[in-house]
């Protein structure tokens, strides 16, 4: 059943990137899928039950545009201060906690810290996360985590979990 | 019409992004900072880029190319700007003097 | 007016030559590699867009997948660790 998933989705992105139905382009990606869902489909963590409930599309669907406008918050902020002639930073590495357990969805939580406003994900420790911050305000782990991660942690969930 | 001026629109704007990326890129004090800059701003700048593409040529093998390069990127750089941090704390390279905080380092001397 | 976009992306990619030859510590050189790999996929769109042939963005794909690596074997490098951990 895994093997199946991962085969669809890859032989979907094959047939996007050459975007023809030619029979010699079909035929060569069956033949690279094969080869990659046999040797590298172990590595790859994918439960087809999860990828294919409605529910959980729904709630990607939701997410993309609602993690754009943080992106896009960020670049500003990010601009800003680099414009800015006296440099407004006050950086410093912060640790949060996380109550995420799937390691997608940590990767996910990541990678969405270090695309939203002056954070970047240094390391990851079971559920603690090391956060480099461009302008450290709260005193403890608990604000740090509501201020970096409490935006995102309610959707992932929903979609991972 | 209204697409291909939305799309040079949106390619305009992410090449002002990529060019503020690099300026933080040369202005910022220390490696970690430069990271946060550059990686948010380029990163952005060039998906922001190739979706403006997706937009001026539509549905078609240029414009599909175009949208699964801008995903492969928004997916891609975080992680690659994230393993280059870890890296570089790990070897040994200091925050900046105006830091005020670093838990990382605490943690690891501990350990 | 492309012209422009596309003078705006080589200076770009000339601040980040700057940092890589100037930067004190080797994660400076190695981020402003990663990030130069990220504005030549750029680039490679914008020529796209220009002449319309399609195998830019082919090249524009490539590149990111190799700048990635690329960005992942120098961080374990300068981790100091070897490629097998």
């Amino acid at each position: 059943m895994k093997f199946i998933g991962e085969f669809i989705m890859l032989f979907g992105i094959w047939l996007l990137l050459t975007w023809s139905l030619a029979p010699a382009q079909v035929i060569a990606g069956v033949v690279v899928t094969l080869l990659v869902t046999g040797l590298a489909g172990d590595i790859f963590v994918f439960k087809a039950s999860r990828a294919f409930n409605p529910v959980r599309i729904f709630w990607m669907i939701v997410y993309i545009p609602y993690f754009l406008w943080y992106v896009v918050l960020a670049n500003l902020d990010v601009a800003y201060r680099v414009i800015h002639p006296d440099l407004p930073i006050r950086p410093g590495i912060v640790k949060i906690q996380t109550s995420l357990n799937t390691d997608m969805a940590k990767t996910f939580l990541a990678n969405s810290i270090t695309l939203t406003p002056g954070t970047l994900t240094v390391d990851i420790k079971e559920n603690e996360l090391y956060i480099h911050w461009i302008y450290v305000h709260g005193k403890d782990v608990k604000e740090w985590s509501e201020a970096i991660a409490g935006r995102f942690e309610p959707i992932l969930r929903r979609i991972f979990e | 019409m209204f697409w291909d001026t939305l799309g040079y629109i949106i390619i305009v704007v992410g090449v002002a992004f990529d060019l503020l990326g690099c300026i933080g890129l040369v202005r910022l004090p220390d490696v970690y900072n430069r990271l946060q800059a550059a990686t948010k701003c380029v990163t952005l700048g060039t998906a922001f880029l190739l979706f403006g593409v997706f937009l001026v040529y539509g549905v078609n093998a240029i414009g599909i190319k175009a949208l699964i390069c801008a995903g492969f990127v928004l997916i891609a750089s975080p992680t690659g700007s994230h393993a280059l941090a870890r890296g570089a704390h790990k070897g040994g390279v200091k925050l900046w003097e105006g830091s005020v905080i670093d838990t990382y380092a605490d943690e690891n001397k501990l350990n | 007016m492309i012209d422009i976009l596309i003078y705006i992306l080589v200076f770009s990619s000339a601040l980040c030559i700057y940092r890589m030859g100037r930067g004190p510590t080797p994660p400076d050189r190695a981020v402003a590699l990663d990030i130069l790999g990220t504005l030549m996929v750029g680039f490679c769109a914008l020529i796209a867009l220009t002449t319309g042939k399609d195998f830019y963005i082919n090249i524009a794909i490539s590149w990111a997948l190799l700048s990635y690596v690329a960005a992942i074997a120098l961080a374990k490098f300068l981790e100091r660790k070897s490629f097998d951990e």
